[in-house]
């Protein structure tokens, strides 16, 4: 089992080495999916016993920091994949910069999510005793709001540590760890972050833009 | 050892995603101020599902993976749908069961046996 270059042993080629490892990505975030899927699904039957609740849960949002937010989000993404386009063009300083950047924009997200959390405590939105909405139905507001939290919370969760992982993967990266044929670190945890992306996709229309137009 | 045939996607078409979803971002928002009653949750999950797969397709190169690898994918979207999907069929052709919520409503006598 020795390592040839970039080839570990137990591989007969680069292309081989590097479809097991993404394999073995996909089925972690698959167990990922399953994950934030029960979140979904408890969303969903809420939503549906409860739609005007949902509605005057969803009005309390602050729908231009959500929506900047996935544009964030998303720019971050685009940065995370021209990482892994870095990588595999063995463009040392160019990944550096592109992680970087991916750090940059994830950490902006958690900036303008914390910002909402805080105007959340002192508008009395977060549910349990200090709940206070003075709509008909405030009751099952509380389950939209808790769904936001739990769906939130999980989400910024996953961005922490996707920052964490980041900042590893920079430190080797500037060492040049990645820029000499194997990358598979950068491509799985690209994989890693634009799934994170993919969960605020579905998040940003669900909780944001519930019944906007009344 | 050979030489990796590793698929190096053109910038233009990390662009041109990157552009799309932004696009599709600011839509999904202009649409929700429209009223369509039903459609507008319709509307916005197809949107969210458009997006999903541009970025699986190409920021996680899924369009250039390996069948086995597209198939796995796949598989875990089946199981996203029938767990969405069975678990609705119970709920939704349920008699609504009353909760103690709901301001004056009763125990839920008849559901307890």
């Amino acid at each position: 089992m020795e390592r040839t270059g970039a080839l570990f042993g137990q591989f007969r080629d680069l292309d081989q080495q590097r479809e097991t490892a993404s394999l073995g990505m996909w089925v972690f975030l698959l167990t990922e999916l399953m994950f934030f899927g029960g979140m979904f699904l408890v969303y969903t039957i809420y939503r549906w016993k409860y739609p005007l609740a949902f509605a005057e849960g969803s009005r309390e949002l602050d729908v231009v920091k959500g929506g900047w937010n996935t544009a964030i989000l998303i720019g971050s993404s685009f940065t995370m994949a021209l990482a892994v386009r870095a990588a595999q063009m063995k463009k040392r300083k160019l990944l550096c910069i592109f992680l970087a950047s991916t750090m940059v924009l994830g950490g902006a997200f958690l900036g303008v999510k914390y910002v909402e959390y805080m105007q959340k405590f002192e508008h009395h939105l977060v549910p349990g005793a200090n709940f206070r909405l003075n709509v008909a139905d405030s009751a099952h507001v509380q389950i939209f709001f808790s769904l936001y939290f739990a769906m939130t919370g999980m989400h910024a969760l996953h961005m922490i540590i996707g920052e964490g992982m980041l900042l590893l993967l920079l430190i080797y990266s500037w060492k040049g760890k990645y820029t000499g044929g194997y990358f598979a670190p950068i491509e799985n945890g690209g994989l890693y972050w634009h799934f994170v992306d993919i969960v605020w996709i579905f998040l940003f229309p669900l909780l944001y833009l519930v019944d906007l137009h009344r | 050892m050979s030489e990796s045939k590793e698929h190096v996607i053109p910038f233009r078409t990390y662009a041109l995603i990157f552009g799309t979803l932004l696009g599709l971002t600011f839509i999904t928002y202009r649409v929700a101020l429209i009223d369509l009653g039903r459609l507008n949750v319709v509307v916005a999950v197809v949107i969210a599902c458009t997006k999903a797969v541009l970025v699986v397709l190409f920021f996680m190169h899924a369009a250039y993976a390996p069948r086995r690898t597209r198939l796995v994918i796949l598989a875990g979207i089946f199981w996203m749908l029938l767990l969405l999907g069975l678990t609705l069929t119970d709920y939704t052709t349920r008699p609504p069961a009353p909760d103690n919520l709901s301001p004056g409503s009763a125990p839920a006598a008849a559901y307890v046996r």
